[in-house]
């Protein structure tokens, strides 16, 4: 039985007709075409999914579409600015070459974005922690925590 | 995932009356481990009858020694609540080392419970403060409610409303975690309430357990060398990839001690 799903995804209100078992990420995917969300393991571990859910970073393939009705849901694509202007956090993983294949990149910059609003000059011991929820296959971790420091207090300074 | 039909009741009653018409029916509260069982197709629910709406379910209250949690609060609500840090830092710290950040922003107290998962972290603190678990139809003491592996006293179509924890004199969670999954290998909540001291154990069995030894050496004398040589039996313990029956309880043990350090310091 399909069900109507409403929600607001980088600002634009948006909704749908879906099986109700259709996955966040699937819809955010494979219906609104916005594959910089990606699917890594599909079993919560590995954070490549990580979308901001009014504004908290969650993993999309973790929950149905339907638990995010009436959400503000915002993936990396609403991040940088509509001129292309990066997004502080964006252009601090380009500076400090925090991604190598970028597969995860996504999901670190959306989990970044929303642990910077709380740590605005956070501690590598902190960023560290932040990282449990995303993993990088490339082992790269220690340029992504560079950025995460540099990109945290760059979102401070703005 | 199978098919199933969505639900999402405005008032508990709705809910209620969902739950108890469809028998194979499933409450989902954050969907941390069912909506992963459910890709697995480890279960598959007729029905989800998601909770998400049910605002009465999400609240805190802490009052005359006791800290009620509503069953939607989520992990990252009870480790940032003033009031649970104030009355229970022990909780609110446990609550803190659930999963990862991503998954303390939808999993729930509730959900975790209900669950029942041999690893998970709330049962450890639910037990150790010996709290009491709320339903829309009665009162279950922690020492009554975990079943075994994956089950507990809840009835079908039952549905847990909210946990009341006492708040004790002092507590302390340690968790030997899983580095990949976050889980509990073995996880020790210790709690010293003056005259009496709880020991709750997660991870290590099917279920979390009480470990009356040390419960007994800890109400004598709250003190890490009260529980430092006290030796854990591994039979009936857990044995997988990640560790063996025998490893488990010596970190038991283990666990404990830096559980009492913890809650002194």
């Amino acid at each position: 039985m399909p069900v109507k799903v409403s929600m607001k995804v980088n600002g634009k209100a948006v909704s749908a007709e879906l099986e109700a078992r259709t996955l966040l990420v699937t819809y955010i995917r494979d219906e609104l075409r916005l594959t910089g969300t990606h699917v890594g393991c599909d079993t919560a571990q590995c954070g490549a999914c990580t979308v901001l859910m009014d504004g908290k970073a969650i993993k999309s393939c973790s929950i149905v579409a339907m638990q995010a009705e009436g959400a503000d849901v915002l993936t990396i694509e609403g991040v940088a600015k509509s001129d292309g202007t990066l997004h502080p956090m964006q252009a601090a993983f380009k500076e400090n070459h925090g991604l190598q294949c970028g597969f995860c990149t996504p999901g670190m910059v959306m989990n970044a974005l929303d642990f910077a609003h709380s740590h605005p000059n956070p501690t590598e011991h902190e960023v560290r922690e932040s990282l449990e929820g995303n993993l990088c296959r490339c082992t790269g971790y220690h340029n992504i925590v560079k950025s995460i420091i540099a990109g945290a207090r760059a979102m401070a300074v703005k | 995932m199978y098919a199933f039909r969505y639900h999402r009741p405005s008032t508990m009653k709705e809910a209620l009356a969902l739950g108890t018409q469809n028998e194979e029916g499933k409450y989902l509260a954050g969907g941390q481990s069912l909506v992963q069982a459910m890709k697995l197709r480890l279960t598959s629910p007729s029905d989800l009858i998601d909770l998400n709406a049910l605002g009465d379910l999400k609240t805190i209250k802490s009052e005359g020694g006791i800290v009620t949690v509503g069953a939607m609060v989520r992990h990252a609500e009870v480790a940032a609540s003033s009031e649970v840090r104030k009355a229970i830092p022990a909780l609110a710290a446990l609550a803190g080392m659930i999963g990862d950040r991503q998954v303390r922003h939808m999993g729930t107290l509730g959900g975790s419970l209900a669950n029942n998962d041999p690893a998970a972290d709330y049962p450890a603190a639910v037990l150790g403060l010996g709290a009491t678990i709320i339903t829309n139809k009665r009162k279950i003491e922690a020492d009554k409610f975990f079943k075994g592996l994956y089950e507990t006293a809840l009835e079908p179509g039952e549905l847990l409303t909210a946990v009341a924890f006492p708040a004790p004199k002092r507590a302390a969670y340690m968790k030997f975690k899983n580095p990949a999954s976050r889980f509990a290998i073995v996880g020790v909540f210790v709690a010293d309430f003056g005259n009496a001291a709880r020991v709750a154990v997660t991870g290590a069995g099917p279920s979390v357990f009480r470990q009356a030894d040390m419960e007994k050496a800890l109400s004598a004398q709250f003190a890490p060398e009260s529980v430092a040589d006290i030796k854990v039996k591994a039979d009936g313990l857990n044995n997988d990839l990640h560790a063996t029956p025998e490893y488990r309880a010596h970190l038991v043990t283990v666990m404990a001690r830096r559980a009492v350090e913890a809650a002194l310091g």
